[in-house]
Formats: structure tokens, sequence, C-alpha cells
């Protein structure tokens, strides 16, 4: 065996060991500079392996790797297919992309002594979301499922503002009774089967299906991990973390962290359930299908009003979970893939929308609507930027999201008469979604200029690189969405093939 | 008689947790939650959990006893009343679930079932391959150290993650990350004048200390491992704090000793993982550490015991002393 091979064989666990194993590494660094430097290096390690791994996949090659070398159900097994491989993209890319971004932004919100144990839980945040999409094991997902959810609180708390400790503490609240459920409900299908592995999971339930502790199991995985990616009415967490953290850090969190949630909760309702219990599939779109048109009328209809630039942002991010999980509420392969296209797509369009508001706050404390009049003259390639997003995120051909808002629509029309609610609730929020973007535009290119922002410069050239960057990928997507659309229908077959005939 | 010590210990946390949910004062409510955990630990080991009570007696009835104290030294002791909002509503959805979960109850299989699927599937498989593969008679440790160790990994990070971030958090607005002994405020919480416990804490940390280091090293042949043994040194060293001050505790295990151990121990059990990698071997293959694989199992499991000792030790000292070396003022 060569050493390319060798390397090769051991891809699917350098992916989650590398960031992990710099955790210690990173902490012991005195030098912020240094601690950035190995941080970002890592990340970009870490997406280099993303990337590798997501080739081989589209060639051909299927992932599966056994902690200890022990044989799974015994042992842990690592499992990437297509769908863990997109969401790798996501998580990877956007903690590159963020950190690559974050030194300019993190000098000015967090201590020099304090930044190397800062990047330390960022690593340890990266680490946790790679662990839960590559493992095969239910338990195994817990497991970095607490260390990501930890690290994510630290990180959500780390501003010099200090609300946000009170914003953490509701995100700990209600991020531990969610992963609790989980626990719960893992428990009990152990109970049943014996088995923690995923795959043997749904092989063995296959005996006890119908039985109550499995569908109590089913209710308590799906309630806790909607709370995770916070679905309506489980969202409230989610405004107040998102607005008090740090601005890079809200951008990290937006792009990837309720989609990890999501990508569970996916596959344990489809891989698992939908085999098992009886109906599951009417169950899982008569309970998710409501909640997620709900979503996208109530949190584009309270992002409408809102003042603050990131708390609107947030609620248009319940908005687009809403989006989501319209599509795999349908149960259909075009309405998966449009969901798990749509996944990929928001995290791009957040992910720049919230890198632009970070440019922004390099330069203003306070990101109120109210005050931020005229900015966009003083920092025009940041507001372009953010307005270009910005029309990614309502839909417009050309962009990413133009996408996978019509495949959302195809998905609908699929499904016959009933699937024009759908297609209103889609157009009617992507409407909305123009009014807060044209708000924004409006107030902070033609509004009077605030005394607040007379004396501002444009944002640090390197930054702004990085946010075109992205701008360049939502168009890139919107032109060329190939990949991702390869990846998201291979994702939706996958989910369906064992269930739903 | 398990069934009436069981039904008896389970309505006993029911009732402390309900009193807990229902009390005011806060020190109580500490209390009353050590009370809880150790009622759960007598319940694991009527269960014959003994690992699982030994850590719950050891973190949760002890460690985060001292911990919430501590915490409770830097505030108020009474919690502020207010009438939370939609309370019947929080009530009906509690009913609700617990209707729920109850119904779902009805196609358990009994407790101690031999037929049931725990004992079916992977279990017989674990109690059977252990002593062939790893030759060790605690089998816990074997689920926990080899067959499943990638999990136990996972869980000292959990632990780092606590660490890292309590020092991360109390350090925000200060000029240094670990307390510096000497800066320390000389009224810090200590029973230096309390006789009784002065002297019976003073010679009872050594030994606690002692007995640490057995659960540590002897994890393989009975109840323990490296979890336990670090909640036992890091109560013992606690407890020597308690009695005779913050300075002199600092002065004994330095916190850049402490800080040193936590990503000491992280870096012992990956390096282990990443070793069995070079070797050829799978991430925390522990058979291609030596010649013979059984002698590797067992050089394997007890590198990463003693990674997961030290992280466990030192992160929740460093916890301890982050709470304790702060001026309540």
């Amino acid at each position: 065996m060569t050493l390319d091979e060798a390397i090769y064989n051991q891809l699917p666990a350098l992916q989650v060991i590398v960031p992990l194993i710099a955790v210690p590494l990173v902490a012991m660094m005195r030098a912020r500079h240094l601690a950035w430097l190995a941080c970002t290096l890592t990340s970009l390690l870490s997406f280099g392996i993303a990337v590798v791994i997501t080739t081989e996949l589209l060639a051909g090659a299927t992932w599966q790797y056994a902690m200890g070398a022990w044989p799974a159900p015994m042992g842990i097994e690592l499992r990437i297919d297509s769908f863990s491989a997109l969401l790798l993209l996501i998580v990877t890319g956007a903690s590159t992309l963020m950190l690559l971004a974050a030194r300019v932004p993190i000098a000015a919100q967090i201590q020099s002594i304090r930044q190397p144990l800062f990047y330390a839980v960022w690593l340890l945040t990266l680490g946790g979301l790679i662990g839960i999409l590559v493992s095969g094991d239910a338990f195994n997902i817990f497991v970095f499922m607490e260390i990501s959810s930890l690290a994510t609180y630290v990180l959500v708390a780390a501003g010099r503002d200090r609300r946000a400790l009170a914003a953490v503490f509701t995100y700990i609240v209600m991020g531990t009774i969610g992963a609790t459920f989980y626990l719960v409900g893992v428990g009990l299908i152990y109970m049943m089967t014996g088995t923690l592995n995923l795959a043997d999971m749904g092989v063995r339930l296959e005996q006890v299906a119908d039985s109550r502790p499995v569908m109590a199991a089913a209710a308590f995985i799906t309630v806790g991990l909607a709370l995770k990616a916070a679905l309506f009415p489980l969202h409230i967490w989610l405004p107040n973390a998102y607005t008090r953290a740090p601005h890079i850090v809200t951008a990290f969190l937006a792009a990837c962290s309720t989609k990890v949630a999501i990508y569970v909760l996916l596959r344990f309702d489809f891989l698992i359930f939908q085999e098992s219990i009886p109906n599951h599939a009417l169950h899982f779109a008569g309970l998710l299908l409501p909640l997620a048109l709900a979503a996208m009328i109530v949190g584009s209809w309270v992002a409408m009003f809102e003042d603050n630039l990131k708390r609107l942002l947030a609620y248009s991010s319940i908005a687009q979970v809403g989006y989501i999980l319209l599509g795999a509420g349908l149960i259909s392969t075009t309405g998966l893939s449009a969901a798990v296209l749509h996944m990929f797509n928001h995290a791009l369009i957040k992910g720049v929308l919230f890198l632009a508001v970070a440019c922004l706050g390099v330069r203003l404390v306070q990101l109120r609507l109210s005050e931020l009049g005229g900015v966009a003259r003083h920092m025009p390639w940041t507001m372009s930027a953010f307005a270009a997003a910005g029309l990614s995120l309502i839909g417009v051909p050309g962009t990413a999201g133009f996408v996978s808002k019509w495949q959302l629509i195809v998905a609908a029309l699929e499904v016959g008469p009933w699937g024009l609610v759908p297609i209103i609730a889609i157009v009617t929020s992507s409407l909305m979604a123009v009014v807060y973007i044209w708000r924004i535009v409006e107030t902070t290119w033609f509004a009077h200029a605030s005394t607040a922002v007379a004396s501002v410069r444009e944002a640090p050239s390197w930054m702004l690189v990085l946010v075109w960057l992205g701008v360049a990928a939502n168009v890139y997507f919107g032109l060329q969405p190939q990949l991702p659309l390869t990846l998201a229908t291979g994702a939706a077959e996958l989910l369906l093939e064992s269930c739903c005939d | 008689m398990t069934l009436v010590f069981g039904t008896f210990l389970l309505s006993m946390m029911v009732l402390v947790a309900i009193a807990i949910v229902r009390e005011h004062n806060l020190f109580v409510a500490v209390m009353l939650s050590a009370i809880f955990s150790l009622l759960m630990a007598t319940n694991l080991f009527l269960l014959d959990a003994a690992d699982v009570a030994l850590t719950e007696a050891a973190i949760g009835a002890g460690i985060s006893t001292v911990l919430a104290l501590g915490a409770l030294a830097l505030t108020a002791e009474a919690e502020q009343r207010h009438r939370p909002k939609y309370r019947w509503l929080s009530i009906a959805i509690m009913v609700l679930a617990l209707v729920a979960l109850l119904y779902s109850t009805q196609d358990n299989p009994r407790i101690g079932d031999p037929e049931a699927p725990v004992h079916q599937h992977v279990a017989p498989w674990y109690l059977e391959q252990t002593p062939i593969l790893i030759d060790i008679p605690n089998v816990v440790t074997a689920v926990l150290g080899s067959f499943r160790g990638y999990d136990t990994f996972g869980e000292v990070l959990v632990i780092l993650t606590a660490g890292i971030g309590v020092l991360f958090l109390l350090s925000a607005g200060r000029n240094d990350l670990l307390p510096n002994p000497r800066r320390i405020p000389d009224n810090t919480i200590r029973l230096r004048q309390h006789t009784i416990p002065h002297v019976i804490g003073k010679l009872l940390a050594p030994f606690i200390i002692l007995f640490g280091l057995y659960v540590q090293f002897h994890g393989e042949y009975g109840p323990g491992g490296g979890f336990q043994a670090g909640a036992l040194i890091a109560a013992g060293v606690i407890l020597y704090g308690l009695v005779e001050g913050e300075r002199p505790s600092l002065a004994l295990v330095p916190p850049n000793l402490l800080y040193g151990l936590s990503l000491g121990g992280v870096l012992l059990y990956g390096g282990v993982g990443i070793a069995s990698m070079l070797l050829g071997g799978n991430f925390l293959d522990y058979s291609v550490l030596m010649t013979d694989p059984i002698a590797g199992q067992h050089w394997g499991l007890l590198l990463i015991e003693l990674g997961v000792g030290m992280t466990v030790t030192g992160v929740l000292l460093s916890i301890y002393h982050a709470f304790a070396a702060r001026d309540p003022h």
C-alpha cells in the first residue's frame, strides 16, 4: 500500500480528527495571530478533505470507516454519502470563509489574550458539526452534538455585548431540552433494538415496528431536532442568539448550525422511522407542512417590521428553515432535492449577508436600520454586496436562491391541486423578502445620512474581497447548479430509497 | 427486593425533583440536587451499573454541588420571584408529554428480561469477545475504552469544551486567563476557623486522592477508569482548597499545570489514535500498537484512560478555581 492510498483510506476519520486534534494546540498558543493562522489553516485543510471526499463520491466511491477497526454495529462506523458530503462542504466552507475574514472583526470584539481560546472553541464547533455529519451511529451523533452545542454557546457569548449572556442562557436551556429529547428517543430505540448503529437500527426496527416505545422515540427525536433546527414555533432561542453573538460568529452559525440539525432530522425520519412506523410519511408531512408554511409567513412578516439588522436577518432565517422543511414535507424526490439544495443555497446567501453585516460592524457599533441612513454612500462595496445577496435571497433568476425556489415550486406542482397552497406561501414569503430587503437598500442608499455614519469609511478591502467572493458563488451556483443539484438529488434518492413507495 | 428498593428510590427522586422546582432558596435547591444525585447513584448501583454509579456520586453529588455553591457565593442566595407567563399552558404541555410517555412504556421489555432486545444483539458479543480480544475482566472499560473508544474521545472533548468555555467566559474584561495565585483576595471561602471540618477535611483529602489513583489504574479490573478517577482526584484537591483556602490550594497545583493537564489529556488520547493510524491501523485501533494485539489493547486502554483522567482532573479543578478565585465583591 502506498502512502497515498494509506492517507486516502483514512480520509473520513481525518475529516473529523484534524480540527479536533488542533484544538489543544491552538489553545496552547499565546500569540493571537498565530492562533488565528493555525485555526484558519486547519479549517482550510478540512475544507480540502471535504472537497476530495465529494469528488471521489461523485466518481462513484463509497465512504465507510470503522473506528478502532471494530466492525459495525459493535464499533462505531463513519459513513459519508452525498447528503453528508454536501453538508460537509457547507460547514467547512463557511467556517473557512468566515475565519479568513475574522481577524479584523474579532480584534474589535474580543480582547487579545482571549483570542487563542476563542479560536480553539471555534475549532471545537467545527469539529463537532463535522462529527455529526460523518457519523453513522445514533449515540455518537449525540456526543458530537454536545461538543458543537457547548462550543456554540461559548462562541455566541464571546463578544463584548453582555446582553449576549441572557440570549445564551435561553439558548442553553432550549438546546439542552432538544439534545435531551434526542437522547431519550435514541434510548428508547436502543431498548427496542439493542443497537445504536443507524443502518442496523433501520433493519432491526422492522421487527418491532408499530410498537409504542418506537412511536414515542419518533416523537421525541423529531421534536428535539426541530427545536435545534429552530422550526417555528420552536425558534424563540434563535433571534436573540444571532443578534447578540459577535458578527463573524453569527455569519458562521447562520450558514450551518440549524442545517446540521435538519440533516439529522431528515436522516432519522426518512431512513429509520418511515420504514418502521406505518403511515409515518403522512404524520411527518401532516406535522411539518403546516409548521413550515407558518414559519415562512411569520418569519418574513416579523422581518418586514424589524429595526435591528441582525435580528431582521435572523427572522428571515426562520422563514428559510420553513422553505427547507416544506420541501422535505412533500415527500417526493423533487421536493427533497429542493430542500437539500435550499440548505446549500441558503447557507451561501445568509453567509454572505451576515458577512456584509460583519463588514458594517467593523465600522459601526449600532446596527439598527434607523441609525444606518445613508451608510451605503460611505460603504458602497459592502452594501452593494449585501444587495446582491439580497437578490439571491428573494430568488431573482440568475442567483442561487432562484434555483432552489424554482425546484420547490416544481415539487409543489407535482402534488396536484393542493400544491397551490405551498406555492402561494412561497410567492407571498418571497414578496415579503422583497419588502424587507428593499427597506434595507432604501434606508442605506437613499435615506438622509444619520449623524452616526457621517465619518464612516469603507470596510477593510480584504473583507470586501471575501464578501464579493461569496456573491460570485451565489451567481455561479445560480447559473451552474450542477454540483449541488447532483448531490441534492443523490441525497433525495437515498432518503426515499427505502420508503414511501 | 430490588423492585421495592427501586420503587422507593425512584419515588423519592420524583419528590426531591418537585421540591427543587418549588424551592426559592438557591442554597437549599443546590443541596436538594446533591441528594437527587445520590439517589440516582444508588439507583444505578441497584441496576448493577457500578461504573456509572461511581461517576454520578463523584460528579453529580460531589463536584457539581461544590461548583454550584461556588457560583452562589458570587451571587445571591435567594431567587428573584416572578410569575411566569403562560403557566397553565406549560403545565398542560408537561402533563400531555407525561401521558404520552406513560402510554409508550406499555410495550417496554421487563427489567432484567434476558429475552429483551438489548441482551440479544451487541451485548452478548461484547461479553463473549472481550476476554478473547482484549482480555480484561471489566467489560464496561472494554466497551467504553476500545469498542466505542471514539465516543469516549468525544466525551473527553465535551469536558475540554466546558473547561475552555468557562475559562474563556470568566476571563472577560480581565488581564489574565488563569487565576493568578498572587492576586487571590484573602476573603475566599474556607473552613480554617471551623475546627472539626478543618481537621477531618485535611485528613480525608490525601486518602481521596489516593483512592482516585487506584480507580485510575485499576479500571480494567474493577469499576472505574479515567472519568471517575479524575473526578475523585479533583474532589480531593477541592476539599483541600475548601479547608485551607484558595491560595495554598493553588500553590499545591498551579493553574498552568491544570490547564496543561486538560489539554495534554486530549492530546494523549488523540495521539494514541494518530499513532495507530501511523502504524497502519484505523483511528484508535490499539491492536496495532504492539506486535501482540492484546498487549496493544492493554497499552492503548492504559494510555487513553490516563488521558481521560488528566483532562477530567484538569478541567474540573480549572472550573472550580475560576469561580473560587474570584473576588466576591
